[in-house]
């Protein structure tokens, strides 16, 4: 398997999106923001199709798109509490104008069909050097800014009424945060496409946070489990004619059964 | 002004896309109504990657695409309120199932591609974006009469459904049967989710959930009037996009339907907010004119009252 050079450049590349996934998406599991994340993964399309259309790199497109996506639903007032309605139709519409959008821009572009398929869906196996190298210098820095950030955003995101009252900008820090998931999601979806970016961002996180509490495990769980998953998802695909995407959420959602039915075997006892 | 009019509606494909786009706008105003006062757009969100693998698992089968939408999403839909707790799920619990639902669709989709020789990827796209000028007159009036009787649905139980929406505790005290009603409620919403499929594909139907909606519930707070409104919203927007893609044919007819929602969404959370700033710049202006004879101020207090209750509704800080 390892003696195609393709292979090990997808098990290069799995390897860095997995463990930049599992990292925000414990993050925005722990926010409850998968509404969020998925909207922006979801508006990478739109900005690629744009980005073919004009004729300019994709990659612009990914990240204008997902960064402005980002900004907007930052903009959008917070929901504290139980009354979420407003927020979430503003996100719902966010997303469905950006998948509208991205279809006008393909049908607009005749090269029709094919282009569709591998911006919403991705292909892992005709990844080059360069791409590997982009993606780790992007998920390095995410995952940096991640760290230096961390303490204050989690603080903001347990509680945020304690951490605004002990000074922490909880605004900016969530504005922040949206943005450098934004900026992963775009690097990580030019890899799974855009519909499959989510798959790894919530499934070994929600598996992390039904196996503990404590943040630190977690975050290691969950780096952990999306790491195993890519790699189990690429051998499998490898092997098999079925494709990447379905053995990743498969195994994923395999994983997620287990771990909260041992949570729930754990509670029971 | 009338003869463009008759031109557009002499195209059959146009009165279908009109019979079927309005009994399904009239459909997803309303069920949007309540998803989102529920907050369970997300749910919708879910729906519709159901409603993509539902339909592709039917078309890899072989059978009517249809079956595979309506069974997929009805059984989804109630199966996550089954799960989730006050028959509302859990948006991690979503996620996950959703997530993995369209991994199924991918699986799907490449089935469907590889056993089909011709390489008719196109069903795909269908699927996705919707293809409502391709409706024949048949998918046209079933489309029809299914959104009739789901509103008619919706309708029965809108009382209900509004107090268990509102506050599901006092509604349970009150002998509501919530759970019940969560879980229909949530099966009804999937069965809309294959419905409004056919008009605007899997992936666009949110935004007619969500969008007129949303602006719905900005612009008033009274439950039946934005009941009313945002299904009203829905139609103006599906009729205004059809129209807009008929004129510019290089316009998909799901993108104008979705844009036309989109501007209204904005206008509606945008608008209020200017119309206080505008309200007050006036106030503050004919503010040193006379009181109003008492015949004509009892005249005026009605609409009067009821800008000023706006203004402060936008007044407000956000929430």
């Amino acid at each position: 398997m390892f003696a195609y050079h393709f292979m090990v450049n997808a098990f290069r590349a799995g390897t860095i999106v997995a463990v930049a996934g599992g990292l925000m998406g414990w993050f925005m599991v722990l926010r409850r923001q998968t509404f969020a994340g998925h909207t922006l993964a979801v508006v990478g399309f739109p900005g690629a199709a744009g980005a073919v259309w004009l004729g300019v790199n994709a990659a612009w497109g990914y990240f204008g798109f997902c960064g402005a996506g980002a900004l907007l639903i930052a903009a959008l007032p917070r929901a504290t509490g139980g009354d979420r309605s407003h927020e979430s139709a503003g996100i719902g519409v966010v997303q469905a104008f950006g998948l509208a959008a991205g279809f006008l821009f393909v049908s607009l572009y005749h090269g029709f069909l094919n282009g569709v398929s591998s911006l919403l869906f991705g292909s892992f196996l005709g990844i080059t050097d360069g791409q590997v190298l982009t993606l780790l210098l992007v998920c390095t820095a995410a995952v940096v800014a991640l760290a230096l950030a961390g303490r204050p955003l989690l603080f903001a995101s347990v509680d945020p009424d304690v951490a605004a009252a002990r000074g922490v900008p909880v605004r900016a820090v969530s504005a922040g945060f949206l943005l450098a998931l934004g900026l992963t999601v775009a690097e990580i979806s030019q890899i799974t496409g855009a519909l499959l970016v989510f798959a790894v961002l919530v499934m070994p996180a929600a598996a992390a946070q039904a196996l503990t509490i404590r943040p630190g495990a977690g975050l290691a769980a969950s780096v952990v489990i999306a790491v195993g998953i890519t790699w189990a998802a690429l051998t499998a695909a490898y092997h098999s004619s079925w494709p990447i995407g379905f053995w990743i959420a498969t195994f994923g959602f395999g994983v997620y059964l287990a771990a909260s039915g041992w949570r729930r075997w754990r509670s029971r006892r | 002004m009338a003869e463009p009019a008759v031109s557009l509606l002499a195209h059959p494909f146009m009165r279908n896309a009109y019979l079927a786009g309005t009994a399904i706008a009239v459909l997803a105003g309303l069920v949007g109504y309540f998803v989102v006062l529920r907050s369970q757009v997300f749910t919708g969100d879910a729906l519709s990657h159901v409603a993509f693998t539902g339909a592709l698992a039917a078309l890899a089968a072989g059978i009517d695409a249809r079956l595979g939408l309506f069974a997929a999403t009805i059984a989804v839909g109630a199966g996550m309120a089954v799960i989730g707790r006050n028959g509302r799920a859990d948006d991690v619990v979503t996620g996950t199932v959703f997530a993995w639902v369209l991994g199924v669709g991918v699986l799907m989709l490449t089935l469907y591609t590889t056993s089909n020789s011709t390489g008719n990827s196109a069903a795909g796209v269908n699927v996705l974006f919707g293809s409502i000028f391709g409706l024949s007159a048949g998918q046209a009036r079933f489309a029809a009469v299914l959104a009739s009787v789901l509103v008619l649905v919706v309708l029965a139980g809108a009382r209900p459904l509004l107090f268990a929406s509102v506050d599901d505790a006092v509604a349970a005290a009150r002998g509501v049967p919530v759970r019940v009603l969560g879980v229909g409620f949530l099966a009804v919403v999937g069965a809309t989710a294959a419905e409004a499929t056919q008009a605007v594909g899997a992936l666009l139907l949110l935004g007619l959930l969500a969008a007129p909606a949303g602006a719905a519930l900005r612009l008033t707070s009274r439950p039946y009037r934005a009941m009313w409104l945002s299904a009203g919203l829905a139609v103006a927007s599906m009729w205004i996009g059809l129209g807009l893609s008929y004129a510019v044919p290089r316009l998909p007819p799901s993108f104008s339907i979705l844009a036309v929602a989109t501007a209204v969404y904005l206008a509606a959370s945008v608008g209020p907010a200017v119309a206080a700033v505008a309200g007050r710049a006036t106030t503050a202006f004919s503010r040193p004119a006379p009181p109003a004879p008492a015949g004509a101020g009892e005249r005026q207090t009605a609409p009067g009252s009821r800008t000023s209750s706006r203004a402060r509704r936008a007044d407000r800080p956000p929430r």
